[in-house]
């Protein structure tokens, strides 16, 4: 027998135990696992589906107009006889692509401005201000905004809703590394001598990221709805090119005798929306089970 | 308390300044010339340039944020383009659709919301809960004017119930009328809010309901409805107070989505309007009196704060 027992693991060791911890606690966790398929599959649809119908998204067809669903058309045809299914498919690379930048930009710049908030305290009162004062604005009031000041299009509705998630993201940010700033390894690693730029990248960062990642779940949740939202009111992606939102937006003069031209795009928010939810649910009991819904 | 009140108020001025600031930039990021926009097209250059000049329009950005102050010190926040009137009278106007429907949209989903999360806290992890989170859950992952879209095809065309759109106010029209005008808005908005709310007081209770006092009360015999009712709940409340700030906020962005699928005259379609319509002092204005309201909205929340957790100071 040898005393292996008495030996300390090594740091490496232990961060990767506790990785595996994180992976089999999601691996458990109900509701993530159900989000996780979901958004799965829906990711999936939207890459590879629109190759596998081969029917072309915009393609018109007047003897085709308003037909309910069939084993021809799944989820019917729309007024210009144009698939809906296909729509649909092709709709989810737009929507979850657009929902995907945006938690992607407003990750990025959210950290950075909360990391610069929290890590330099001088700075912090100019800049929560300035967040506060953009979060007075309702979240949709002001991607409308901005939305109508850029011009109908993908890349603007991203931009808007960024502005709009940064200083829910920043905030939630801040608050992290005002906790993490007073922690004893940071001081260890200040008195051994490190920078500024190492802390905030080696230590900083690392440790804020759980309660960001769970953010930004959320906020892809949200953009996806907000997406939807803002072609529904016409300030989405221009037609005839289709995304959820802008097929309910022209379902909807049809909705009462074609239901299905805005029931299934609908249903397609709506599901990945859920899964989004689902996964952040999962990952916040995880990641951060101290951590309050945020919008 | 008068002090609180004075401190938090004293806070909340840089940020009103901000808010004040942003709006003005956010009219001057909006592309078109306002001017050739009243003018019109058949306007001749002289008539644009004249327009220009009365809407201080050809003086340097840095005048015209000094006069956008210096108006909004004497109270006047513009007037709209396509109106005739005077932002403040507009907004006037619409204020009480606006306020019913947020009446209404708070009046529905805060019982039932805090009820729904503290059934599915107190039966964890059984069918109540999941299905309580099911519900909470499709409340707010569903785009709420699909819902909107839906509810009218099966409750107004399909069973006649309520009226699709229109706005029927309370004083001319009876409270019948009126209620039966918002019901249908009201309850699509509450859906999203009684998720929010459901998710929220859950997680709260969960957390208070594993407390030593909750421990207490139940092994000296309280009943276990005071138990949950009364120590339970009254902390679990903080959490919800401390959201009421994000539930302003929803209500305020569902409200302009509802109003413009119900046709209600409110204060969100107003503003929809006057973006499409490029009226820029109209989207100021109503940006501003949107970004005020919400931070004063706050103020009070935070004052109220104090009153359910004396813990809370401001100073």
């Amino acid at each position: 027998m040898t005393d292996v027992g008495l030996v300390a693991p090594s740091t490496q060791i232990l961060a990767e135990r506790r990785r595996f911890r994180v992976l089999r606690k999601l691996a458990a966790h109900r509701s993530f696992k159900i989000g996780l398929v979901l958004v799965t599959v829906l990711a999936l649809c939207a890459i590879i589906g629109p190759m596998l119908t081969g029917t072309d998204p915009t393609a018109m067809s007047i003897r085709y107009r308003f037909k309910p669903p069939s084993a021809r058309f799944p989820f019917g045809s729309d007024q210009y006889g144009r698939d809906i299914l296909t729509r649909v498919l092709y709709g989810g690379r737009l929507s979850l692509g657009i929902g995907f930048s945006v938690a992607l930009l407003s990750g990025v710049f959210g950290a950075m401005i909360g990391i610069l908030a929290g890590y330099f305290r001088a700075l912090d009162p100019y800049v929560m201000r300035l967040m506060d004062a953009l979060m007075a604005f309702p979240a949709i009031l002001l991607a409308i905004g901005i939305g109508a000041a850029l011009g109908a299009q993908a890349s603007s509705i991203v931009v808007a809703l960024s502005v709009a998630y940064v200083p829910r993201t920043a905030r939630i940010v801040r608050a992290s590394v005002l906790v993490i700033r007073e922690m004893e390894y940071l001081q260890a690693a200040r008195v051994s001598g490190a920078g500024d730029a190492h802390i905030i990248v080696k230590h900083v960062l690392p440790n804020c990221l759980g309660p960001l990642i769970v953010q930004l779940t959320f906020i892809f949740a949200y953009a996806i709805l907000a997406e939807a939202t803002l072609s529904f009111l016409g300030i989405g992606p221009p037609p005839p090119a289709p995304s959820w939102g802008n097929i309910i937006a022209e379902g909807r003069d049809y909705s009462v005798e074609a239901w299905w031209v805005m029931l299934f795009p609908g249903l397609a928010v709506s599901l990945a929306a859920l899964g989004m939810n689902l996964l952040g649910d999962g990952l916040r009991d995880v990641l951060d089970p101290r951590l309050k819904i945020e919008t | 308390m008068f002090r609180t009140i004075s401190v938090r108020l004293m806070q909340s001025i840089p940020v009103l300044l901000l808010v004040a600031v942003l709006s003005f930039i956010l009219m001057h990021l909006l592309p078109g010339d306002p001017a050739v926009v009243i003018a019109g097209a058949d306007a001749t250059p002289a008539a644009v340039e004249r327009i220009r000049r009365e809407l201080g329009l050809d003086q340097s950005i840095w005048r015209q944020l000094l006069s956008w102050f210096l108006n909004l010190a004497q109270g006047k926040f513009g007037s709209s383009l396509m109106l005739n009137q005077t932002v403040l009278s507009a907004v006037g106007e619409r204020l009480p659709v606006t306020l019913s429907l947020a009446a209404l949209s708070l009046a529905i989903p805060l019982p039932i919301g805090i009820a729904l999360g503290i059934l599915a806290a107190y039966f964890r992890s059984s069918w109540i809960d999941a299905g309580v989170m099911a519900i909470a859950l499709i409340g707010v992952s569903a785009p709420s004017f699909w819902i909107a879209i839906v509810s009218v095809i099966l409750f107004s065309v399909k069973l006649g119930w309520v009226p699709s759109a229109g706005y029927a106010p309370l004083l001319t029209a009876g409270p019948g009328a009126w209620f039966a005008s918002l019901i249908q808005p009201a309850m699509v908005l509450s859906l999203f809010q009684i998720g929010f709310l459901a998710r929220m007081t859950r997680s709260a209770m969960l957390d208070v309901l594993e407390q030593d006092f909750i421990r207490t009360a139940r092994a000296k015999g309280v009943s276990e409805w005071r138990t949950v009712g009364k120590h339970g709940f009254r902390n679990a409340l903080v959490a919800v107070v401390t959201v009421s700030g994000i539930i302003v906020s929803l209500l305020i962005g569902g409200s302009v989505v509802v109003e413009q699928v119900f046709a209600l005259p409110g204060i969100g379609r107003l503003v929809v309007q006057g973006i499409m319509a490029r009226d820029y002092p109209l989207i100021q204005g109503t940006m501003l009196l949107f970004g005020f309201a919400f931070v004063l909205i706050n103020v009070a929340v935070d004052i109220v704060y104090t009153l359910v957790d004396p813990r809370v100071r401001y100073d």
